[in-house]
């Protein structure tokens, strides 16, 4: 019984069988980079700990600023309010119902919290506590949440695979996954802005910069055009629009024109940039997510397709419906989908 | 800390508040031809104490920010905080008979979103302490002295997150909380005592850095001087108040029926209830 694989689609062979160190092809051994999700691109520009510093400059002109975390200010990136700020940050302790909570009791008397934790622990075991005391009474509570879909190589304890799928059943609730540093920096400022209850995802550390070479500016509630193209439609949220952008420059190597459409906010959904943009014939549409294939955006977006009568091509690259392996996190990206290679090659079947 | 009681120049006592918010209760309970009545008699003393002894609040101003916040865990006990709410003036005594009902302000579990003075929602058991905790925060973060109550049921005690709550409670030193916790000995399915509060409450509290106290929460006078203890304290721990009530308390013929959840009321039984109290009304 405890040595059955624990999905139909497991990967892993038994835990009775010896294994040998893994090394890469080049001959290095390949290490679980597991707290700090290594999503960085050899030579890519970084800013350490974008949330964390755009928290310090809002809490700089806004006084109602609070932050609280659930013993994972270190790896939220909380650490640098609370260093900042220590009269304004409530350490909760490894208590994720009551920090919650208090949150929301804190936003009754007036103010802002920022309340941190991991997107497993917010999603899974304080859902009641978001729905109820939060987003039905439509307080504005941002809850920012390290290590979403796979940016870890703990498995599936850690791994918040399904938490777009759990918050978008959510009312009141507005969802947003950002790609990189900068949109990290501008949505922080942005959701605090907004007068409801928000989850985001974050990318925590040294995180990449990406976007800024585009001229892109985070809008809530925003679909962006980040490049056109003519041959494919790349729909992606999160880092996966990093992925995207990389896929579209190698596929444009090979002679495939791809558009990339960002979409940050999962709910409200922009149906309108993404009708418009599915509407245009003539090109392959692929969503892109860091997330389970179970009700995340590419579901988001076919549905909404489909309502408004657009017919386009169509596929979705995003996690499968399983127990993900523990590992190294390059590999796991290979092995699941979300890494540029498999994005191409997936593309180069479709076309 | 606030001293100041909302009623200290009215002669109306304590035992006639409780008496009308029973009747009141009764009435609501009438209309829908059913209720969480036994809980709300059973509850009425502490309410009245509540909201006509220490509570610091302006009927005509439900939002007052000066006020003490009240918040109801335990959603269903809406029909008995109505009630209170009524006496106290906060809400109309003409909509009384909406209760429940489409479009109704006074809905079966209290929500914030519907009733003036209802200070959150409640219903999702297990939830109102942790609430309370964050705006204790922020009431002091504010300067504010007013104090946050939040009333819960013994079953309550089983969640778990009731206990993060008391835990984060006494870390943070949260005098300006006072926890009341109703114990009357009935949860949905049976008994509190024989599921996981078995009685022993207030030294758990006071072992997790509470003050803690446990009354007879049908006596009135001995409800005061509790409420005028947690909130006269002059030490940082937060306060909870165990209030040992009797299901149906006020209504004999009810009081000696098996007490269930739900207790079961027949059409014809309502009238001879209130009856009952108007020939036992109280100076």
């Amino acid at each position: 019984m405890h040595d059955a694989p624990i999905g139909p689609t497991s990967r892993r062979k038994s835990k009775y069988t010896p294994r040998a160190v893994p090394v890469s092809e080049d001959g290095e051994r390949l290490t679980t980079s597991a707290m700090i999700a290594s999503l960085d691109a050899e030579g890519r520009d970084t800013v350490a700990a974008p949330f964390g510093n755009a928290l310090c400059d809002l809490a700089a002109k806004r006084d109602d600023i609070v932050g609280l975390t659930a013993d994972l200010s270190k790896y939220t990136d909380l650490h640098v309010f609370a260093e900042a700020y220590p009269d304004r940050f409530y350490q909760m302790g490894m208590a994720e119902q009551v920090m919650i909570s208090a949150a929301a009791g804190l936003a009754r008397e007036g103010f802002t919290p920022f309340a941190t934790t991991y997107a497993v622990f917010a999603s899974r075991r304080a859902y009641d506590f978001i729905i109820m005391a939060i987003a039905e009474e439509n307080l504005p509570v941002k809850i920012v949440c390290a290590l979403p879909g796979l940016t870890t190589g703990y498995g599936p304890s850690h791994q918040a695979t399904e938490d777009l799928a759990i918050f978008r059943g959510m009312p009141n609730l507005t969802i947003v996954d950002p790609c990189d540093a900068t949109e990290i920096t501008q949505a922080t400022h942005a959701i605090a802005d907004f007068p409801g209850p928000v989850y985001m995802r974050l990318l925590r550390g040294k995180v990449p910069d990406v976007l800024g070479e585009y001229g892109y500016k985070f809008q809530l509630g925003k679909a962006q055009v980040i490049h056109g193209g003519n041959d494919v439609l790349f729909i992606s949220t999160g880092f996966m629009t990093m992925r995207a952008l990389d896929a579209a420059k190698a596929l444009k190597a090979e002679g495939t024109d791809c558009a990339v459409l960002h979409v940050p906010t999962l709910k409200p959904l922009d149906s309108e940039t993404i009708r418009a943009e599915a509407a245009k014939t003539g090109r392959l549409v692929v969503t892109l997510e860091n997330h389970t294939i179970t009700g995340g955006l590419g579901e988001a977006v076919a549905a909404d397709l489909m309502r408004a009568g657009i017919h386009p091509a169509f596929d979705s690259i995003a996690l499968p419906d399983e127990f993900l392996d523990a590992g190294a996190l390059p590999t796991l990206h290979d092995q699941y989908g979300l890494s540029v290679k498999s994005i191409t090659d997936r593309v180069k079947s479709r076309l | 800390m606030s001293t100041e009681t909302q009623h200290a120049g009215t002669n109306v006592s304590l035992a006639r508040r409780a008496w009308s918010i029973r009747r009141l209760a009764l009435r609501m309970a009438e209309v829908q031809g059913q209720g969480y009545i036994g809980q709300a008699l059973g509850v009425a003393d502490v309410l009245a104490v509540s909201y006509f002894h220490a509570l610091n609040y302006r009927p005509g101003q439900p939002e007052w920010e000066g006020r003490d916040r009240f918040y109801l865990s335990i959603g269903h006990y809406a029909i008995a905080l109505y009630s209170a709410m009524i006496e106290a003036g906060i809400l109309p005594e003409n909509e009384l008979e909406t209760y429940g009902m489409d479009d109704s302000r006074m809905p079966m579990s209290g929500m914030a979103a519907y009733t003036p003075g209802m200070e959150i929602t409640g219903g999702s058991l297990g939830h109102g302490l942790g609430i309370a905790v964050g705006a204790a925060l922020g009431l002091k973060r504010k300067q504010n002295p007013a104090f946050v109550y939040n009333m819960m049921s013994d079953g309550e005690l089983g969640e778990g997150s009731t206990w993060e709550a008391v835990m984060a409670a006494s870390a943070h030193s949260l005098d300006n909380l006072i926890c009341v916790v109703d114990f009357n000995d009935q949860q949905a399915d049976g008994p509190t005592t024989q599921a996981l509060a078995k009685g022993d409450e207030a030294p758990k509290w006071a072992a997790f850095g509470w003050h803690a106290q446990e009354v007879d929460g049908n006596d009135l006078d001995a409800l005061v001087a509790a409420f005028d203890t947690a909130r006269n304290l002059a030490d940082p721990r937060p306060r909870v108040i165990i209030c040992k009530t009797q299901m149906c308390k006020g209504v004999p013929f009810l009081e000696d029926r098996e007490i269930t959840h739900f207790v079961r009321v027949d059409p014809s039984e309502w009238a001879r209830a209130i009856a009952i109290l108007d020939d036992t009304i109280p100076a």
